[in-house]
Protein backbone atom coordinates (compact mmCIF):
# COMPACT_ATOMS: atom_id res chain seq x y z
CA UNK A 1 0.00 0.00 0.00
CA UNK A 2 1.20 3.36 -0.63
CA UNK A 3 0.20 6.56 0.84
CA UNK A 4 0.32 10.16 0.89
CA UNK A 5 3.31 11.34 2.80
CA UNK A 6 3.63 14.86 4.16
CA UNK A 7 6.20 14.50 6.97
CA UNK A 8 7.53 11.46 8.67
CA UNK A 9 5.75 7.83 8.06
CA UNK A 10 5.38 7.56 11.46
CA UNK A 11 4.97 10.64 14.26
CA UNK A 12 4.46 9.63 17.76
CA UNK A 13 3.76 12.78 19.69
CA UNK A 14 3.89 12.97 23.44
CA UNK A 15 2.11 10.02 23.61
CA UNK A 16 0.87 8.25 26.98
CA UNK A 17 -0.70 4.75 27.23
CA UNK A 18 -1.53 3.72 30.54
CA UNK A 19 -2.06 0.00 31.87
CA UNK A 20 -5.37 -0.36 34.24
CA UNK A 21 -5.62 -3.45 36.13
CA UNK A 22 -8.25 -4.08 38.33
CA UNK A 23 -6.90 -3.45 42.14
CA UNK A 24 -3.45 -2.28 41.26
CA UNK A 25 -2.21 1.63 40.33
CA UNK A 26 -2.62 2.72 37.08
CA UNK A 27 0.62 1.43 35.22
CA UNK A 28 1.43 4.65 32.90
CA UNK A 29 3.85 2.63 30.51
CA UNK A 30 4.46 5.21 27.97
CA UNK A 31 4.38 9.14 29.64
CA UNK A 32 5.20 10.98 26.76
CA UNK A 33 6.72 9.92 24.19
CA UNK A 34 8.08 10.99 21.11
CA UNK A 35 9.79 9.78 17.74
CA UNK A 36 9.45 10.22 14.16
CA UNK A 37 10.40 7.31 11.66
CA UNK A 38 11.20 8.61 7.70
CA UNK A 39 10.28 6.36 4.91
CA UNK A 40 13.24 4.36 4.16
CA UNK A 41 14.12 4.88 7.67
CA UNK A 42 15.63 2.62 10.29
CA UNK A 43 14.79 3.61 13.49
CA UNK A 44 16.06 1.53 16.65
CA UNK A 45 14.49 1.89 19.47
CA UNK A 46 16.76 0.63 22.66
CA UNK A 47 15.65 0.53 26.49
CA UNK A 48 15.48 -1.80 29.32
CA UNK A 49 13.01 -3.96 29.83
CA UNK A 50 9.96 -3.24 31.25
CA UNK A 51 10.51 0.66 29.81
CA UNK A 52 7.32 0.67 27.70
CA UNK A 53 9.15 -0.21 24.46
CA UNK A 54 6.30 -2.81 23.26
CA UNK A 55 3.24 -0.95 24.92
CA UNK A 56 4.57 1.60 22.42
CA UNK A 57 4.28 -0.43 19.76
CA UNK A 58 1.54 -1.73 20.24
CA UNK A 59 -0.15 1.33 20.45
CA UNK A 60 1.74 2.58 17.33
CA UNK A 61 -0.51 -0.70 15.40
CA UNK A 62 -3.47 0.15 17.38
CA UNK A 63 -3.42 -2.79 19.84
CA UNK A 64 -3.87 -0.26 22.54
CA UNK A 65 -5.53 2.89 23.23
CA UNK A 66 -3.15 6.28 23.72
CA UNK A 67 -4.77 8.17 26.73
CA UNK A 68 -3.47 11.34 25.85
CA UNK A 69 -0.82 12.27 22.43
CA UNK A 70 -0.75 11.55 18.73
CA UNK A 71 0.16 8.82 16.59
CA UNK A 72 0.24 9.61 12.59
CA UNK A 73 0.71 6.96 10.22
CA UNK A 74 2.04 8.75 6.76
CA UNK A 75 -0.06 11.91 8.17
CA UNK A 76 -3.38 9.93 9.30
CA UNK A 77 -4.42 9.54 13.03
CA UNK A 78 -4.78 6.03 14.73
CA UNK A 79 -7.22 4.41 16.43
CA UNK A 80 -7.45 1.64 18.46
CA UNK A 81 -8.30 -1.56 17.38
CA UNK A 82 -11.36 -3.51 18.67
CA UNK A 83 -13.89 -1.80 16.48
CA UNK A 84 -15.65 -3.57 14.07
CA UNK A 85 -13.18 -2.39 11.25
CA UNK A 86 -9.46 -1.98 10.80
CA UNK A 87 -8.24 1.62 10.82
CA UNK A 88 -7.14 2.51 6.96
CA UNK A 89 -4.35 3.93 8.67
CA UNK A 90 -2.94 1.00 9.81
CA UNK A 91 -3.07 -1.13 6.54
CA UNK A 92 0.39 0.03 5.58
CA UNK A 93 2.14 -1.11 9.27
CA UNK A 94 2.84 -4.85 9.93
CA UNK A 95 4.42 -6.02 12.92
CA UNK A 96 7.38 -8.78 13.62
CA UNK A 97 6.99 -9.84 17.53
CA UNK A 98 9.93 -11.76 19.75
CA UNK A 99 7.56 -14.87 19.86
CA UNK A 100 6.48 -15.93 16.32
CA UNK A 101 4.31 -18.22 17.57
CA UNK A 102 1.71 -15.46 18.76
CA UNK A 103 1.48 -14.21 15.35
CA UNK A 104 1.42 -17.35 12.79
CA UNK A 105 -1.50 -19.96 13.19
CA UNK A 106 -0.33 -23.60 14.48
CA UNK A 107 -2.97 -25.38 12.68
CA UNK A 108 -1.96 -23.50 9.19
CA UNK A 109 0.91 -24.53 6.72
CA UNK A 110 3.07 -21.17 6.32
CA UNK A 111 2.63 -20.84 2.84
CA UNK A 112 -1.21 -20.31 3.34
CA UNK A 113 -0.47 -17.41 5.79
CA UNK A 114 1.99 -16.11 3.35
CA UNK A 115 -0.55 -16.01 0.85
CA UNK A 116 -3.12 -14.24 2.65
CA UNK A 117 -0.35 -11.23 3.06
CA UNK A 118 0.39 -11.35 -0.81
CA UNK A 119 -3.73 -11.33 -1.31
CA UNK A 120 -3.99 -8.23 0.86
CA UNK A 121 -1.19 -6.17 -0.81
CA UNK A 122 -3.29 -7.19 -4.36
CA UNK A 123 0.05 -9.16 -5.27
CA UNK A 124 -0.23 -11.67 -7.59
CA UNK A 125 3.64 -12.01 -9.31
CA UNK A 126 5.02 -13.02 -6.17
CA UNK A 127 4.80 -16.60 -4.68
CA UNK A 128 5.22 -17.58 -0.92
CA UNK A 129 7.87 -19.78 -1.65
CA UNK A 130 9.65 -16.41 -3.48
CA UNK A 131 9.19 -14.62 -0.25
CA UNK A 132 10.92 -17.53 1.98
CA UNK A 133 13.61 -17.81 -0.57
CA UNK A 134 13.79 -13.79 0.09
CA UNK A 135 14.35 -14.54 3.82
CA UNK A 136 17.20 -16.99 3.34
CA UNK A 137 14.99 -20.46 3.49
CA UNK A 138 14.38 -23.14 1.15
CA UNK A 139 11.13 -22.87 -1.08
CA UNK A 140 9.56 -25.76 -0.48
CA UNK A 141 9.38 -24.79 3.35
CA UNK A 142 6.60 -23.30 2.08
CA UNK A 143 4.39 -26.75 2.97
CA UNK A 144 5.18 -26.68 6.97
CA UNK A 145 3.45 -25.89 9.85
CA UNK A 146 5.19 -23.70 12.30
CA UNK A 147 5.97 -26.26 14.69
CA UNK A 148 8.23 -28.00 11.38
CA UNK A 149 10.75 -25.17 11.92
CA UNK A 150 13.56 -24.09 14.27
CA UNK A 151 13.04 -20.95 16.42
CA UNK A 152 15.07 -19.38 14.44
CA UNK A 153 13.80 -20.39 11.12
CA UNK A 154 9.97 -19.81 12.62
CA UNK A 155 11.42 -16.14 13.17
CA UNK A 156 12.19 -15.68 9.25
CA UNK A 157 8.83 -17.03 8.52
CA UNK A 158 7.06 -14.24 10.70
CA UNK A 159 9.22 -11.76 8.65
CA UNK A 160 8.79 -13.46 5.08
CA UNK A 161 4.69 -12.97 6.02
CA UNK A 162 4.98 -9.62 7.15
CA UNK A 163 6.84 -8.29 4.09
CA UNK A 164 4.13 -10.17 1.68
CA UNK A 165 1.79 -7.79 2.91
CA UNK A 166 3.88 -4.57 1.21
CA UNK A 167 4.19 -3.05 4.38
CA UNK A 168 5.15 0.93 4.57
CA UNK A 169 5.95 0.99 8.04
CA UNK A 170 7.72 -2.31 9.82
CA UNK A 171 7.73 -2.72 13.16
CA UNK A 172 9.97 -5.77 14.47
CA UNK A 173 9.63 -5.41 18.70
CA UNK A 174 12.42 -7.82 19.70
CA UNK A 175 12.13 -9.65 16.16
CA UNK A 176 15.69 -11.56 17.15
CA UNK A 177 16.14 -12.03 20.48
CA UNK A 178 14.37 -15.51 20.16
CA UNK A 179 16.47 -16.59 17.42
CA UNK A 180 20.04 -18.97 17.61
CA UNK A 181 22.22 -16.49 18.47
CA UNK A 182 24.65 -16.76 15.26
CA UNK A 183 21.30 -15.82 12.77
CA UNK A 184 20.67 -12.57 14.74
CA UNK A 185 22.72 -10.08 12.77
CA UNK A 186 22.05 -11.68 9.54
CA UNK A 187 18.31 -11.37 10.61
CA UNK A 188 18.31 -8.49 11.65
CA UNK A 189 20.67 -7.07 8.38
CA UNK A 190 17.98 -8.76 6.24
CA UNK A 191 14.95 -6.66 8.11
CA UNK A 192 16.70 -3.81 7.36
CA UNK A 193 17.80 -4.50 3.75
CA UNK A 194 13.98 -6.01 2.83
CA UNK A 195 12.56 -2.62 4.31
CA UNK A 196 14.81 -0.01 3.31
CA UNK A 197 14.60 -1.79 -0.90
CA UNK A 198 11.23 -1.41 -0.94
CA UNK A 199 11.09 2.18 0.93
CA UNK A 200 9.32 1.29 3.91
CA UNK A 201 10.26 2.18 7.48
CA UNK A 202 11.53 -0.09 10.32
CA UNK A 203 11.14 0.67 13.59
CA UNK A 204 13.51 -1.44 15.72
CA UNK A 205 13.05 -2.67 18.69
CA UNK A 206 15.81 -4.50 20.36
CA UNK A 207 17.86 -4.30 23.62
CA UNK A 208 20.79 -5.52 22.13
CA UNK A 209 22.51 -2.75 21.44
CA UNK A 210 25.33 -3.82 19.46
CA UNK A 211 22.39 -5.32 16.18
CA UNK A 212 20.71 -1.58 16.42
CA UNK A 213 24.25 -0.10 16.06
CA UNK A 214 24.49 -2.24 12.96
CA UNK A 215 21.27 -1.58 11.28
CA UNK A 216 20.21 1.71 12.63
CA UNK A 217 20.02 4.56 11.04
CA UNK A 218 18.82 6.54 13.85
CA UNK A 219 18.37 5.68 17.44
CA UNK A 220 15.78 6.20 20.53
CA UNK A 221 16.65 5.84 23.93
CA UNK A 222 13.58 5.32 26.23
CA UNK A 223 13.59 5.44 29.84
CA UNK A 224 11.00 4.77 31.87
CA UNK A 225 8.06 5.73 29.22
CA UNK A 226 10.30 8.08 27.67
CA UNK A 227 12.64 8.79 24.91
CA UNK A 228 15.03 10.18 26.26
CA UNK A 229 17.58 10.76 23.82
CA UNK A 230 17.48 10.26 19.98
CA UNK A 231 20.31 10.81 17.34
CA UNK A 232 22.30 9.67 14.01
CA UNK A 233 23.47 6.28 15.74
CA UNK A 234 26.74 6.78 14.77
CA UNK A 235 26.69 9.88 16.68
CA UNK A 236 25.26 8.50 20.26
CA UNK A 237 27.57 6.22 19.76
CA UNK A 238 30.60 7.96 19.84
CA UNK A 239 29.00 10.81 22.35
CA UNK A 240 26.19 9.91 23.78
CA UNK A 241 24.57 12.96 25.88
CA UNK A 242 22.36 11.46 28.32
CA UNK A 243 24.04 9.89 31.73
CA UNK A 244 21.47 6.71 30.61
CA UNK A 245 22.35 6.09 27.27
CA UNK A 246 26.51 6.46 28.47
CA UNK A 247 25.29 3.48 30.95
CA UNK A 248 23.79 1.51 28.76
CA UNK A 249 27.19 1.53 26.58
CA UNK A 250 29.34 1.39 28.63
CA UNK A 251 27.08 -1.89 29.96
CA UNK A 252 28.21 -3.40 26.83
CA UNK A 253 31.29 -6.32 27.23
CA UNK A 254 33.64 -6.38 25.12
CA UNK A 255 35.17 -9.06 22.63
CA UNK A 256 38.98 -7.98 23.64
CA UNK A 257 39.42 -11.24 25.82
CA UNK A 258 41.02 -9.13 29.05
CA UNK A 259 38.04 -10.26 31.26
CA UNK A 260 36.91 -7.08 32.24
CA UNK A 261 33.23 -7.21 33.56
CA UNK A 262 30.79 -4.53 32.05
CA UNK A 263 30.10 -1.72 34.34
CA UNK A 264 26.85 -1.92 36.14
CA UNK A 265 24.20 0.15 36.41
CA UNK A 266 23.22 0.78 39.86
CA UNK A 267 19.86 0.97 41.55
CA UNK A 268 16.64 -0.93 40.36
CA UNK A 269 14.96 -0.32 37.40
CA UNK A 270 11.81 2.32 38.97
CA UNK A 271 8.02 0.97 38.99
CA UNK A 272 6.42 2.59 36.39
CA UNK A 273 2.87 2.59 38.23
CA UNK A 274 5.41 4.84 40.69
CA UNK A 275 7.53 7.42 38.57
CA UNK A 276 10.51 9.33 40.50
CA UNK A 277 9.96 13.13 40.68
CA UNK A 278 11.43 15.28 38.00
CA UNK A 279 13.95 13.55 35.94
CA UNK A 280 12.77 9.48 35.86
CA UNK A 281 16.29 9.07 36.08
CA UNK A 282 17.54 10.90 38.69
CA UNK A 283 17.88 8.10 41.66
CA UNK A 284 20.05 6.00 39.61
CA UNK A 285 22.23 8.87 37.60
CA UNK A 286 25.86 9.71 38.62
CA UNK A 287 25.08 13.46 37.67
CA UNK A 288 22.30 14.38 39.27
CA UNK A 289 22.11 18.19 40.59
CA UNK A 290 19.50 19.75 42.54
CA UNK A 291 16.94 20.89 39.49
CA UNK A 292 16.98 16.98 38.44
CA UNK A 293 14.61 16.03 41.53
CA UNK A 294 12.03 18.52 41.03
CA UNK A 295 12.11 19.63 37.57
CA UNK A 296 11.62 17.26 34.65
CA UNK A 297 13.69 17.75 31.53
CA UNK A 298 10.63 18.00 29.07
CA UNK A 299 12.58 18.75 25.47
CA UNK A 300 14.60 16.94 23.64
CA UNK A 301 17.44 15.53 21.47
CA UNK A 302 18.57 15.03 24.98
CA UNK A 303 16.50 15.03 27.68
CA UNK A 304 18.61 16.49 30.41
CA UNK A 305 19.24 19.41 33.05
CA UNK A 306 22.86 19.17 31.49
CA UNK A 307 22.10 19.34 27.75
CA UNK A 308 18.88 22.39 28.21
CA UNK A 309 18.80 23.48 24.28
CA UNK A 310 19.92 27.32 24.74
CA UNK A 311 16.63 28.92 23.49
CA UNK A 312 18.74 31.82 21.42
CA UNK A 313 21.00 30.08 19.65
CA UNK A 314 20.56 28.89 16.02
CA UNK A 315 19.13 25.29 15.38
CA UNK B 1 43.65 -17.43 40.33
CA UNK B 2 43.89 -20.48 38.41
CA UNK B 3 43.70 -23.79 39.90
CA UNK B 4 45.55 -26.07 37.68
CA UNK B 5 45.54 -29.41 40.28
CA UNK B 6 41.79 -29.07 40.89
CA UNK B 7 40.02 -32.16 40.19
CA UNK B 8 37.08 -31.36 37.41
CA UNK B 9 33.33 -30.72 38.96
CA UNK B 10 32.36 -32.22 35.97
CA UNK B 11 33.74 -33.95 33.17
CA UNK B 12 32.64 -35.62 29.56
CA UNK B 13 34.44 -37.51 28.20
CA UNK B 14 33.78 -38.55 24.31
CA UNK B 15 30.17 -37.71 24.31
CA UNK B 16 28.07 -38.59 21.59
CA UNK B 17 24.50 -38.24 21.21
CA UNK B 18 21.90 -39.68 18.50
CA UNK B 19 18.57 -38.24 17.83
CA UNK B 20 16.20 -40.76 16.01
CA UNK B 21 19.53 -42.33 14.42
CA UNK B 22 21.05 -39.15 13.52
CA UNK B 23 24.14 -38.37 14.84
CA UNK B 24 24.44 -34.53 16.72
CA UNK B 25 27.17 -34.84 19.06
CA UNK B 26 30.55 -37.10 17.62
CA UNK B 27 32.29 -37.30 20.99
CA UNK B 28 32.02 -34.21 22.62
CA UNK B 29 35.36 -33.42 25.24
CA UNK B 30 34.42 -30.57 28.20
CA UNK B 31 35.96 -30.64 31.65
CA UNK B 32 34.36 -27.55 34.00
CA UNK B 33 36.46 -26.76 37.32
CA UNK B 34 34.46 -25.66 40.39
CA UNK B 35 35.09 -21.68 40.62
CA UNK B 36 35.39 -21.40 37.23
CA UNK B 37 32.88 -20.16 34.29
CA UNK B 38 33.70 -22.07 31.38
CA UNK B 39 32.02 -20.64 27.99
CA UNK B 40 30.58 -22.27 25.17
CA UNK B 41 30.46 -20.69 21.93
CA UNK B 42 29.55 -22.11 18.49
CA UNK B 43 27.73 -21.84 15.78
CA UNK B 44 23.81 -22.75 15.50
CA UNK B 45 22.71 -26.05 15.57
CA UNK B 46 26.60 -27.18 16.50
CA UNK B 47 25.30 -29.15 19.36
CA UNK B 48 25.51 -26.65 22.45
CA UNK B 49 21.92 -27.52 24.02
CA UNK B 50 22.39 -30.88 23.54
CA UNK B 51 25.04 -31.37 25.18
CA UNK B 52 23.97 -29.19 28.23
CA UNK B 53 20.69 -31.42 28.17
CA UNK B 54 22.59 -34.82 27.83
CA UNK B 55 24.08 -33.65 31.38
CA UNK B 56 20.71 -32.93 32.88
CA UNK B 57 19.69 -36.54 31.40
CA UNK B 58 17.01 -34.00 29.53
CA UNK B 59 17.53 -35.10 26.10
CA UNK B 60 14.57 -36.04 23.46
CA UNK B 61 13.01 -38.77 23.51
CA UNK B 62 14.24 -41.22 20.91
CA UNK B 63 17.92 -40.14 21.63
CA UNK B 64 21.11 -42.46 22.68
CA UNK B 65 23.64 -41.12 24.39
CA UNK B 66 27.52 -42.79 24.92
CA UNK B 67 30.35 -41.51 26.22
CA UNK B 68 31.17 -40.40 29.94
CA UNK B 69 30.09 -37.96 32.29
CA UNK B 70 31.70 -37.97 35.43
CA UNK B 71 30.20 -35.79 38.17
CA UNK B 72 31.16 -36.80 42.35
CA UNK B 73 32.71 -39.96 40.78
CA UNK B 74 30.01 -41.16 38.86
CA UNK B 75 28.47 -41.56 35.67
CA UNK B 76 25.82 -39.72 35.09
CA UNK B 77 24.65 -41.60 32.07
CA UNK B 78 24.70 -44.77 34.27
CA UNK B 79 23.17 -43.37 36.98
CA UNK B 80 19.44 -44.88 37.53
CA UNK B 81 16.83 -42.21 37.11
CA UNK B 82 15.59 -41.75 40.50
CA UNK B 83 19.33 -40.74 41.70
CA UNK B 84 19.46 -38.90 38.71
CA UNK B 85 16.58 -36.59 39.87
CA UNK B 86 18.36 -35.92 43.14
CA UNK B 87 21.08 -34.16 41.32
CA UNK B 88 19.38 -32.87 38.65
CA UNK B 89 17.79 -29.66 39.63
CA UNK B 90 19.65 -29.47 43.12
CA UNK B 91 23.54 -30.06 42.59
CA UNK B 92 23.13 -29.49 39.08
CA UNK B 93 20.87 -27.04 37.79
CA UNK B 94 20.29 -25.43 34.36
CA UNK B 95 19.16 -22.13 33.10
CA UNK B 96 17.55 -21.36 29.60
CA UNK B 97 17.63 -19.04 27.02
CA UNK B 98 13.75 -18.88 27.29
CA UNK B 99 12.51 -18.35 30.82
CA UNK B 100 9.13 -19.92 29.76
CA UNK B 101 11.44 -22.98 29.50
CA UNK B 102 11.95 -23.02 33.31
CA UNK B 103 9.39 -21.30 35.17
CA UNK B 104 5.81 -22.87 35.71
CA UNK B 105 3.15 -20.40 34.45
CA UNK B 106 0.67 -21.24 36.83
CA UNK B 107 2.84 -21.24 40.49
CA UNK B 108 3.49 -17.73 42.38
CA UNK B 109 7.72 -16.89 41.58
CA UNK B 110 7.70 -17.97 45.74
CA UNK B 111 6.37 -21.59 45.33
CA UNK B 112 9.04 -21.78 42.50
CA UNK B 113 11.50 -20.41 44.74
CA UNK B 114 11.17 -22.82 47.68
CA UNK B 115 9.41 -26.09 46.90
CA UNK B 116 13.09 -27.07 45.78
CA UNK B 117 15.16 -25.03 48.21
CA UNK B 118 12.54 -27.37 50.79
CA UNK B 119 13.08 -30.57 49.32
CA UNK B 120 16.35 -30.42 48.97
CA UNK B 121 17.81 -28.76 51.31
CA UNK B 122 15.18 -29.58 54.13
CA UNK B 123 14.74 -25.98 55.01
CA UNK B 124 11.59 -24.86 56.76
CA UNK B 125 8.63 -22.25 55.16
CA UNK B 126 10.25 -19.53 56.75
CA UNK B 127 13.43 -19.82 56.03
CA UNK B 128 13.07 -20.68 52.47
CA UNK B 129 10.92 -17.54 51.99
CA UNK B 130 13.85 -15.30 53.47
CA UNK B 131 16.05 -17.15 51.25
CA UNK B 132 13.46 -17.05 48.37
CA UNK B 133 13.63 -12.70 48.70
CA UNK B 134 17.44 -12.83 49.53
CA UNK B 135 17.91 -14.52 45.72
CA UNK B 136 15.47 -12.16 44.20
CA UNK B 137 17.43 -9.79 45.31
CA UNK B 138 20.39 -11.09 44.39
CA UNK B 139 19.22 -11.01 40.67
CA UNK B 140 17.61 -7.45 41.33
CA UNK B 141 13.91 -8.22 41.25
CA UNK B 142 12.52 -4.43 42.69
CA UNK B 143 10.20 -5.14 45.79
CA UNK B 144 11.50 -8.94 46.08
CA UNK B 145 8.87 -9.05 49.03
CA UNK B 146 6.03 -8.71 46.97
CA UNK B 147 7.48 -10.20 43.88
CA UNK B 148 7.03 -13.80 45.92
CA UNK B 149 3.51 -13.20 45.55
CA UNK B 150 2.77 -13.26 41.72
CA UNK B 151 3.05 -14.95 38.63
CA UNK B 152 5.71 -14.99 36.29
CA UNK B 153 3.24 -13.68 33.46
CA UNK B 154 3.35 -10.25 35.84
CA UNK B 155 6.64 -9.63 35.29
CA UNK B 156 8.62 -8.33 31.74
CA UNK B 157 10.65 -10.84 29.88
CA UNK B 158 13.74 -9.75 31.46
CA UNK B 159 12.20 -10.17 34.96
CA UNK B 160 11.81 -13.72 34.32
CA UNK B 161 14.96 -14.61 33.38
CA UNK B 162 15.85 -13.22 36.40
CA UNK B 163 13.82 -15.24 38.20
CA UNK B 164 14.67 -18.52 36.53
CA UNK B 165 18.06 -17.88 37.42
CA UNK B 166 17.23 -17.06 41.03
CA UNK B 167 15.11 -20.87 40.97
CA UNK B 168 18.82 -22.35 39.04
CA UNK B 169 20.36 -21.28 42.52
CA UNK B 170 18.02 -21.73 44.75
CA UNK B 171 19.37 -25.15 45.72
CA UNK B 172 23.11 -23.74 45.64
CA UNK B 173 24.02 -26.36 43.30
CA UNK B 174 27.58 -27.05 42.20
CA UNK B 175 27.73 -27.16 38.59
CA UNK B 176 25.28 -24.55 37.06
CA UNK B 177 24.68 -24.95 33.29
CA UNK B 178 23.75 -21.74 31.46
CA UNK B 179 22.30 -21.86 28.30
CA UNK B 180 22.38 -18.15 26.80
CA UNK B 181 21.21 -16.64 30.28
CA UNK B 182 21.12 -13.32 28.88
CA UNK B 183 20.73 -13.08 25.23
CA UNK B 184 17.21 -11.99 26.20
CA UNK B 185 18.27 -9.41 28.83
CA UNK B 186 18.91 -5.47 28.82
CA UNK B 187 22.97 -5.09 29.00
CA UNK B 188 22.35 -3.52 32.17
CA UNK B 189 20.55 -6.23 33.47
CA UNK B 190 23.18 -8.59 31.69
CA UNK B 191 25.90 -6.48 33.32
CA UNK B 192 24.26 -7.42 36.45
CA UNK B 193 24.24 -11.12 35.91
CA UNK B 194 27.42 -11.54 34.95
CA UNK B 195 28.82 -10.39 37.33
CA UNK B 196 26.48 -12.37 39.91
CA UNK B 197 27.87 -15.35 37.78
CA UNK B 198 31.13 -14.51 38.45
CA UNK B 199 30.60 -13.73 42.06
CA UNK B 200 28.87 -17.48 42.75
CA UNK B 201 32.18 -18.81 41.14
CA UNK B 202 34.89 -17.28 43.05
CA UNK B 203 32.51 -17.17 46.25
CA UNK B 204 31.00 -20.39 46.59
CA UNK B 205 33.22 -22.41 44.33
CA UNK B 206 30.39 -22.70 41.71
CA UNK B 207 31.64 -24.13 38.42
CA UNK B 208 29.59 -22.84 35.27
CA UNK B 209 29.35 -24.47 31.70
CA UNK B 210 28.19 -20.59 29.93
CA UNK B 211 26.88 -21.41 26.74
CA UNK B 212 26.79 -17.74 25.11
CA UNK B 213 27.28 -16.77 21.24
CA UNK B 214 28.24 -13.54 22.60
CA UNK B 215 32.00 -13.03 22.74
CA UNK B 216 31.60 -10.21 24.41
CA UNK B 217 30.15 -11.68 27.36
CA UNK B 218 32.68 -14.69 27.00
CA UNK B 219 35.34 -12.34 26.95
CA UNK B 220 34.03 -10.73 29.92
CA UNK B 221 33.32 -14.22 32.59
CA UNK B 222 35.12 -16.85 31.01
CA UNK B 223 38.16 -18.32 32.42
CA UNK B 224 38.07 -20.77 29.87
CA UNK B 225 36.33 -21.33 26.31
CA UNK B 226 36.32 -23.60 24.26
CA UNK B 227 34.11 -23.35 20.64
CA UNK B 228 32.00 -25.98 18.95
CA UNK B 229 31.21 -26.58 15.26
CA UNK B 230 29.37 -30.11 13.72
CA UNK B 231 28.70 -31.63 17.19
CA UNK B 232 32.68 -31.20 17.76
CA UNK B 233 35.11 -29.08 20.52
CA UNK B 234 37.18 -27.70 18.12
CA UNK B 235 39.14 -25.36 20.43
CA UNK B 236 39.52 -25.01 24.11
CA UNK B 237 41.65 -23.11 25.90
CA UNK B 238 42.32 -19.82 28.40
CA UNK B 239 39.95 -16.55 27.68
CA UNK B 240 42.58 -14.82 26.73
CA UNK B 241 44.54 -17.21 23.97
CA UNK B 242 41.31 -17.98 22.35
CA UNK B 243 39.98 -14.83 21.76
CA UNK B 244 43.40 -12.79 21.19
CA UNK B 245 45.12 -15.48 19.36
CA UNK B 246 42.35 -18.41 17.98
CA UNK B 247 44.08 -21.70 16.67
CA UNK B 248 41.15 -23.33 14.85
CA UNK B 249 39.57 -21.34 11.26
CA UNK B 250 36.26 -21.53 12.44
CA UNK B 251 37.10 -19.16 15.43
CA UNK B 252 39.14 -17.41 13.69
CA UNK B 253 35.93 -16.79 11.40
CA UNK B 254 34.04 -15.90 14.49
CA UNK B 255 35.81 -13.47 15.58
CA UNK B 256 36.28 -11.70 11.94
CA UNK B 257 32.45 -11.61 11.47
CA UNK B 258 32.45 -9.25 14.63
CA UNK B 259 31.45 -5.45 13.97
CA UNK B 260 33.23 -3.31 14.79
CA UNK B 261 34.13 -3.51 18.93
CA UNK B 262 31.25 -1.67 20.49
CA UNK B 263 31.94 0.86 22.73
CA UNK B 264 35.67 0.94 20.73
CA UNK B 265 35.07 5.32 20.44
CA UNK B 266 32.62 5.79 23.34
CA UNK B 267 34.37 7.70 25.69
N1 LIG C 1 14.15 -32.39 19.18
C1 LIG C 1 15.05 -32.62 18.22
N2 LIG C 1 14.86 -33.59 17.32
C2 LIG C 1 15.77 -33.83 16.35
N3 LIG C 1 16.92 -33.13 16.18
C3 LIG C 1 17.15 -32.13 17.04
C4 LIG C 1 16.24 -31.81 18.10
N4 LIG C 1 16.75 -30.76 18.79
C5 LIG C 1 17.91 -30.45 18.19
N5 LIG C 1 18.17 -31.27 17.15
C6 LIG C 1 19.36 -31.23 16.29
O1 LIG C 1 20.53 -31.45 17.09
C7 LIG C 1 21.62 -30.65 16.63
C8 LIG C 1 22.20 -29.85 17.81
O2 LIG C 1 21.19 -28.95 18.30
P1 LIG C 1 21.44 -28.00 19.53
O3 LIG C 1 20.09 -27.55 19.98
O4 LIG C 1 22.31 -28.66 20.54
O5 LIG C 1 22.22 -26.79 18.83
P2 LIG C 1 22.88 -25.51 19.52
O6 LIG C 1 24.36 -25.61 19.33
O7 LIG C 1 22.40 -25.34 20.91
O8 LIG C 1 22.34 -24.37 18.55
P3 LIG C 1 21.77 -22.88 18.87
O9 LIG C 1 22.96 -21.99 18.88
O10 LIG C 1 20.89 -22.64 17.67
O11 LIG C 1 21.01 -22.95 20.14
C9 LIG C 1 21.05 -29.80 15.48
O12 LIG C 1 21.41 -30.42 14.26
C10 LIG C 1 19.54 -29.86 15.66
O13 LIG C 1 18.87 -29.72 14.42
N1 LIG D 1 -0.98 -5.97 29.90
C1 LIG D 1 -0.36 -5.31 30.88
N2 LIG D 1 -1.00 -5.05 32.06
C2 LIG D 1 -0.39 -4.35 33.04
N3 LIG D 1 0.85 -3.85 32.96
C3 LIG D 1 1.55 -4.07 31.84
C4 LIG D 1 0.99 -4.81 30.74
N4 LIG D 1 1.91 -4.89 29.74
C5 LIG D 1 3.00 -4.21 30.19
N5 LIG D 1 2.79 -3.72 31.44
C6 LIG D 1 3.73 -2.92 32.23
O1 LIG D 1 4.04 -1.75 31.48
C7 LIG D 1 5.43 -1.44 31.57
C8 LIG D 1 6.06 -1.41 30.17
O2 LIG D 1 6.01 -2.71 29.61
P1 LIG D 1 6.45 -3.06 28.13
O3 LIG D 1 5.86 -2.07 27.20
O4 LIG D 1 6.16 -4.49 27.89
O5 LIG D 1 8.02 -2.81 28.19
P2 LIG D 1 9.21 -3.29 27.22
O6 LIG D 1 8.62 -3.78 25.96
O7 LIG D 1 10.04 -2.06 27.06
O8 LIG D 1 9.94 -4.34 27.96
C9 LIG D 1 6.03 -2.50 32.51
O9 LIG D 1 6.07 -1.97 33.80
C10 LIG D 1 5.05 -3.64 32.43
O10 LIG D 1 5.08 -4.40 33.61
S1 LIG E 1 18.51 15.54 34.23
FE1 LIG E 1 19.84 15.32 35.98
S2 LIG E 1 19.35 13.33 36.87
FE2 LIG E 1 18.44 13.42 34.84
S3 LIG E 1 19.96 12.46 33.56
FE3 LIG E 1 20.38 14.63 33.46
S4 LIG E 1 21.85 14.99 35.10
FE4 LIG E 1 21.00 12.99 35.45
MG1 LIG F 1 8.87 -5.81 25.12
MG1 LIG G 1 20.94 -23.96 21.73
Amino acid sequence: MTMPLTGPLLSVEDLVVEHRTPGRPVVRAVAGASLHVAAGEVVGLVGESGCGKSTLARAVCGLHGAASGRILVGGHPVTPLGLRRRDPALTGVQMVFQDPYSSLNPRRRVGAQIADGLRAAGDTAASPADLLERVGLPRAFAGRYPHEFSGGQRQRVAIARALAARPSLLIGDEPISALDASAQAQVARLMRDLAVESGAGLLFISHDLSVVRLIADRIAVMYLGKVVETGPTAEVWADPGHPYTRALLAAIPSPDGAGVLPAELPGDVPDPADPPSGCRFHPRCPLVMDVCREKEPGFGPVACWLHEPEPSSPS
Amino acid sequence: MRTESRPAALSIEGLRVSIGGHDVLHGVDLAIEAGRVHGLAGESGSGKTMTGLAVLGLLPHGSRASGRIAFGGRDLLEMPVRELNEVRGAKIAMVFQDPATSLHPMLTVERQLTEHMRHHLGVGRKEARERAAGLLAKVRIPGPEEALRRYPHQFSGGMRQRIAIAVALACEPEVLIADEPTTALDVTVQAGILRLLRGLCDDLGLAVLLVTHDLGVMSAVADEVSVMKDGLVVETGPRGQVLREPRHPYTRSLLDALPVPPGENSP
